[in-house]
């Protein structure tokens, strides 16, 4: 018998998109409820001064119990939407970064999208702290390749459901928001060329401390994450310097053209040693909402934009270097035009 | 070329000072890092990474919790180093 052949009759069509896409806006979230270091001091038999020396962190936000990654992110949506000065009808994709949408299945996103009245494509990944610049390098590529218009990306977090409030080594550093950006059409290149990876060699570094299998099987507590913050420390400052400088270069543009850096809020130490090992010049503003806000994952980058654009810090329409790294291990750093 | 173990102890004690400002006198084989100097887990690996790159060694993540004092670190380097 002869293999088959195709019948090779049907064309396919292929759609094209813009010619550049950009982030048209950014919107912010953070719960209501500030947690200083006072209150979580006890049971890691620590203090204020401590976590400040450790991590660079003063205060936390925690959701409230009844307020999901959903609710969050609707409210970082309708702030991105209102700096973009377009309606939720016009988003035909949304992308949601999380790893605390306490779902396994159905993703946040397409609830999120219906909350908003959008019954574009919606689905969620998984990138953990680098979630968001995922995010925007899937939008990006989408919206130049045709497949959607104008797509939602939100980094959204509630760690505070995921945190072993007795774990020394990650009670204090995370905290809950969510941040919000829409991708769009543009005339000029403003969303540069994504530097990314992964190095799942270390993928215990960060880690759900169970799989929910062994939870089951075992009967042990709700799995919380853990993190072996030194190993992540050398990575995140010896390993992501050199990706925020691939980025710069991937853009065509020198540090000395940056209006702000924005890396992770994940330490205060980490974004110190990271502009040590970048050399980055003095004068370009460096977000570190992490003071005020901890480190909230996917959340970080979206919720610092935010800030620095609303306090002044940082120019609408500036150049911003990005970088996200964690879990995984994974990264992706690039530079953008701010909206 | 391998270097004496008083060259690295030298080489160390510069290496602390840059990261805590410690005096380099004060960076003795038998102090520990984190009782004797106060250095935290961080800045430990701060330390750590510039003696790889001052020394030509590899110290793995897992190896830098046995490095308890100045001496042990010193020992570690002067065994690995090429």
């Amino acid at each position: 018998m002869s293999p088959l052949s195709p019948k090779g009759t049907g064309v396919l069509t292929e759609t094209t998109g813009a010619a550049h896409a950009r982030i048209l806006g950014v919107g912010g979230y953070r719960p209501e409820r500030v947690v200083p270091n006072s209150e979580v001091i006890d049971k890691i038999d620590s203090s204020d001064e401590w976590i400040r020396e450790r991590s660079g962190i003063i205060s936390r936000r925690f959701a409230a119990p009844d307020e999901t990654v959903v609710d969050m992110s609707e409210h970082a949506t309708r702030e991105a939407l209102a700096m973009a000065g377009l309606e939720a009808g016009q988003i035909d994709a949304v992308i949601v970064a999380t790893v605390t949408h306490p779902y396994q299945t159905p993703g946040a996103a397409p609830i999120l999208a219906d909350r908003l009245g959008i019954q574009g494509a919606a689905f969620d990944i998984s990138a953990a702290c680098a979630g968001y610049c995922h995010g925007i390098a899937l939008a990006n590529d989408m919206v130049r390749g045709g497949s959607a218009q104008h797509v939602l990306v939100v980094g959204v977090e509630k760690l505070s459901d995921f945190t072993d409030p007795y774990d020394r080594g990650t009670a204090f550093i995370f905290g809950d928001g969510a941040g919000a950006a829409i991708v769009g059409p543009s005339d000029t290149p403003a969303i540069g060329p994504t530097v990314w990876g992964s190095d799942g060699s270390q993928w215990k570094t960060i880690s759900q401390r169970d799989s929910w299998i062994e939870t089951r099987e075992k009967k042990i507590d709700f799995p919380a994450i853990t993190m072996a913050g030194q190993s992540v420390f050398r990575w995140a400052v010896w390993g992501m310097a050199p990706v925020a400088q691939k980025a710069l270069d991937a853009a065509g543009v020198r540090a000395e053209d940056l209006d702000a850096f924005i890396p992770h809020q994940a330490n205060m130490r980490i974004i110190d040693a990271m502009i040590k090992q970048l050399k980055l010049p003095e004068d370009i503003a460096v977000a570190r909402d992490i003071a005020e806000t901890a480190n909230t994952s996917a959340a970080s980058i979206p919720l610092a934009t935010e800030r620095m654009l609303r306090e002044g810090e940082a120019p609408h329409g500036g150049l911003a270097l990005q970088i996200g790294f964690g879990a995984g291990l994974v990264y992706a750093a690039q530079v953008v035009v701010l909206p | 070329m391998a270097q004496s173990e008083q060259e690295i102890l030298d080489g160390l004690a510069e290496i602390v000072n840059e990261e805590t400002g410690l005096s380099t006198d004060s960076v003795q084989s038998d102090k520990s890092f984190t009782e004797d100097l106060d250095i935290d887990s961080l800045s430990m690996m701060t330390i750590v990474v510039n003696a790889e790159e001052r020394f030509g060694v590899r110290i793995p993540d897992d190896e830098v919790k046995n490095l308890t004092t100045v001496g042990d670190a010193v020992a570690f380097i002067a065994k690995n180093q090429s």
